[in-house]
């Protein structure tokens, strides 16, 4: 198997790189219109079907590789490093991308994916869809350049084979990671695709704003993806890692948020384009910064550019992307000053006070946001270069920055919407804030009465602080869009006469697009409010001995047993401690640890009770080597149920704005017929 | 009158919100906030496990608990912030803070985020006002009843229904 997946990927190789050089001719020939012995259109078909079949080759390596560590074939030395015979059956397939061989694999499968869907849908824009395939190839040929030369999957293990493999990172081996990092992927390796649009649309001095409608779906569906990439680590890293919390500023977290911070702002500013004609060259500036940006987060993980906790898939295939990315660069701002008058705005922002000032800002926000974490990031290195020694910056730094930042961001998120196209008039803007600045204070108010005390024991507390900012301003733009659904729904209510649910839904389904888009603004804002509970985070630790009894909140924990067990693949141990609230049984929580056998590393299962208001979180910590009691460590987390809410929200939300909105033809025909209405003017155009 | 009175009322209304928060900002605290653990969240725990100190989890964790007794030491004794940090520093070497100081070069780690947002904001804001300036003036177009009837009801319409083309 090794032989053939060594195969497969050369033939892949050679299959991407006629892609790009077929691909290339055959768009050189049609541009300049010299003869040549075959027709351009004929010899940039050949190059399609070459990625078609390199689609089916990558297959058939990431077939081989799976195959592999399920039939334990550990003469390869991959296998033999991530997998063991006791390994349970999901999890050999995060074998799969573990380390950093099989990670590139996946990276050049999910690649060869996304190349195969674009090459079968050419016929919607033959041309563009040829520039855009031919890029992609360029990347493919990277990625399958390094799996072949750099760091192939399939080398095989030199001298005896030994019975049984290492295993996999026991923090891998969590019901999550069978599916973040593939969603992550999705996500890094989806953005090559507009990427590519945007590159071959500058390229071809592509008219007209349709390459940016063709390449919405494709960047919403891979945000989506990197959303909820982004969101299963978290709860990943709050389920296993067992400190309480669910965001570190792990260089490599902040690598995954730095691409959707710009591919962010990229699906509005998109947006000023298509209506506007405007931010051309800031929107294809985006993309451009997303992909490198996505790049940058493959090589933090990879190329031990800074120290992180996810140092499992670190090597020294670092220059590989220095120069790759060198390369996109060199070649994005060649193709900008070569093109650059191709990109010239249609219009301009007519009033400081306006919609389209609201996503200039909007983008300016998350784009400095970017900055931040990227400084933040890359800070440790440029203090050893300039200072000689490193300095962490971790937590701390980005609380007292990022912050302040992300809810001057969360501000724009309830004004935007708000404000008119154009201009804005006093009046307009007087009855459009009104409640909002009603439900900001009052927010406060009630916030403050409840116990919030951003002053306390005569210190600031900037954590209370920001949670008091952070539930206003939510409830400020809560107030906003809700404000802007029933405005909308009493409208199509007097018409109808349906009630305002059912109004407010048909408001939803006739611009899908607008009202999809608020429905992910309101995910954001449940996901604030749930951020901002960490600040009445809460812990105790104690060892507990058989009835003995630990206090959190209003949770008495008390010990009615602590055992071990052990199976084929790891010894376990566990406390079993029964839950009461006001003096009442509720329910059993069971903390465990894990040893792995095949690793010998530890594991923490953490136990998790979770309601609306907080997770009781007990971690079995270890055991008292003089008597043998456990001890254990309960977190009293408020709020943290709010932030998965709000990620269900935001899929949920970006369904809606991806559904085609019904016509306003089609709309009518749902109008009683005794209550029809006059023509309306058309709205589906895309508002955001 | 009445605009004047209506201004007061808001007036009024404000002050009393302000008011509220004021004293609710400085009662006294619901709980006493530890040092310990405020401290403990500044400093990293150094057996590279890249978690601060405070939320290191490894029981038998070799480094950290050391670290803690140092900790434990510094505050029971009184010492500053600034003389805990030095000694944990003159130990364990700068990393063990968890951010950067604010002196020397460390300095800029905070200063270029807060310099580039007010750079970016400014320059948008200098931007916007250039491009409003330069923006070419349409000639109004010449009046008739049957615009100013349009207008009126365009006005009318889209005011009544929130601006809803719905």
């Amino acid at each position: 198997m090794a032989t053939f997946g060594s195969f497969a990927l050369l033939i892949a190789l050679a299959l991407a790189a006629y892609n790009l050089l077929a691909g290339g001719v055959a768009l050189r020939l049609l541009a300049t219109g010299q003869p040549a012995p075959i027709t351009p259109e004929r010899l940039a078909d050949t190059a399609r079907r070459a990625g078609i079949a390199c689609f089916f080759a990558v297959t058939a390596a990431a077939f081989a590789l799976i195959y592999s560590v399920f039939t334990n074939d550990f003469s390869i030395t991959y296998i033999l490093e991530h997998s063991n015979r006791a390994l349970p059956g999901a999890y050999k397939f995060s074998a799969m991308w573990s380390g950093q061989e099989g990670s590139l694999l996946l990276w050049a499968w999910l690649l060869a994916t996304y190349g195969f869907v674009l090459r079968l849908t050419h016929k919607m824009d033959v041309k563009l869809y040829a520039y855009a395939g031919t890029i992609l190839a360029a990347v493919q040929v990277f990625f399958l350049a390094i799996l072949n030369f750099a760091a192939p999957p399939f080398a095989l293990f030199r001298g005896e084979i030994p019975p049984d493999g290492n295993g996999l990172n026991p923090l891998l081996q969590y019901p999550e990671m069978v599916i973040h990092p593939p969603m992550l992927y999705l996500g890094y390796v989806g953005f090559c695709v507009p990427f590519c649009f945007a590159l071959g649309a500058l390229m071809m001095r592509y008219p007209g704003e349709k390459w940016i409608k063709i390449t919405r779906g494709w960047t919403m569906v891979t945000w989506l993806f990197l959303t909820c990439g982004i969101f299963l680590g978290m709860h990943w890293a709050y389920a296993v890692l067992g400190w309480g919390g669910y965001w570190g500023w792990d260089p490599v977290e902040n690598a995954s948020f730095m691409p959707w911070l710009t591919g962010t702002a990229f699906l509005h500013s998109v947006m000023m384009q298509e209506k506007k004609g405007m931010m051309k060259s800031w929107n294809v500036w985006l993309i451009f910064a997303t992909f490198l940006l996505t790049m940058l987060g493959t090589l933090l993980t990879r190329a031990g550019l800074v120290s992180s906790v996810h140092a499992f898939a670190q090597s020294s295939i670092g220059t590989w992307f220095y120069v790759f990315m060198l390369i996109v660069l060199g070649t994005c701002i060649f193709t900008y000053v070569l093109q650059r008058s191709h990109l010239k705005s249609d219009a301009h922002v007519e009033s400081l006070v306006s919609r389209e000032s609201s996503f200039l800002f909007n983008n300016l926000v998350l784009l400095v946001a970017c900055f931040v974490i990227l400084w933040g990031t890359l800070f440790p290195i440029l203090s050893e270069y300039v200072q000689g020694s490193k300095v962490t910056v971790s937590a701390p730094f980005y609380n007292a920055v990022a912050i302040p930042i992300g809810l001057f961001l969360l501000f724009l998120t309830g004004v935007g919407p708000l404000l008119p196209w154009r201009a804005a008039s006093l009046r307009a803007i007087k009855r459009n804030f009104i409640v909002p600045v009603i439900a900001f204070w009052a927010t406060a108010i009630v916030v403050l009465v409840a116990g919030d005390r951003p002053w306390h024991d005569g210190a600031f507390d900037s954590g209370q602080f920001y949670a008091l900012v952070a539930w206003s301003v939510s409830a400020a733009v809560f107030a906003a869009i809700l404000s802007e659904f029933l405005r909308g729904g009493a409208v199509i209510r007097k018409q109808t006469g349906s009630n305002l649910f059912a109004s407010m839904v048909l408001l939803t389904r006739r611009n899908t697009r607008r009202y999809g888009g608020y429905l992910i603004h309101i995910g954001v804002v449940i996901i604030v409010i749930g951020l901002a509970g960490a600040a009445f985070n809460r812990s105790q630790e104690q060892e507990l001995g058989l009835h003995d009894r630990l206090a959190i909140g209003p949770y008495t924990l008390d010990c009615v047993g602590f055992s071990d067990d052990s199976n084929s693949n790891y010894d376990s141990q566990f406390a079993l401690l029964d839950v009461y609230k006001g003096g009442k049984k509720q329910f059993q929580m069971s903390p465990e640890k894990r040893t792995y056998l095949a690793s010998q590393q530890p594991q923490t299962m953490v136990a998790i009770h979770s309601t609306l208001e907080w997770d009781l979180y007990v971690v079995y910590e270890g055991v008292n080597p003089s008597n043998g009691h456990p001890i254990i460590k309960a977190f009293l987390n408020p709020l943290v149920s709010w932030i998965w809410a709000g990620v269900l929200l935001i899929i949920f939300g970006t369904f809606i704005a991806l559904a085609p909105p019904i016509t306003p033809t089609t709309a009518a025909l749902r109008v009683p017929v005794a209550r029809t209405v006059p023509a309306e003017p058309a709205m589906h155009g895309g508002q955001p | 009158m009445k605009k004047v009175s209506r201004l007061n009322f808001w007036l009024k209304s404000a002050q009393a919100g302000a008011l509220a928060i004021a004293v609710c900002f400085t009662l006294g605290a619901t709980e006493p906030a530890s040092r310990f653990n405020t401290l403990s969240h500044k400093l990293m725990c150094t057996c590279s496990c890249a978690q601060m100190l405070g939320e290191c989890n490894h029981v038998g964790c070799p480094n950290s608990t050391e670290e803690l007794a140092l900790l434990r030491t510094g505050v029971d004794s009184n010492q500053s912030d600034k003389q805990i940090f030095d000694s944990f520093v003159a130990q364990y070497g700068a990393t063990v803070l968890a951010a950067p100081t604010k002196e020397g070069f460390d300095l800029v780690a905070w200063i270029a985020p807060f310099a580039v947002f007010a750079a970016a904001l400014l320059g948008t804001v200098l931007l916007i006002r250039h491009w409003v300036s330069t923006r070419p003036r349409l000639e109004p177009a010449a009046a008739s009843p049957e615009m100013d009837a349009l207008r009126e009801r365009i006005r009318r319409e889209t005011e009544a229904d929130g601006g809803y083309p719905v």
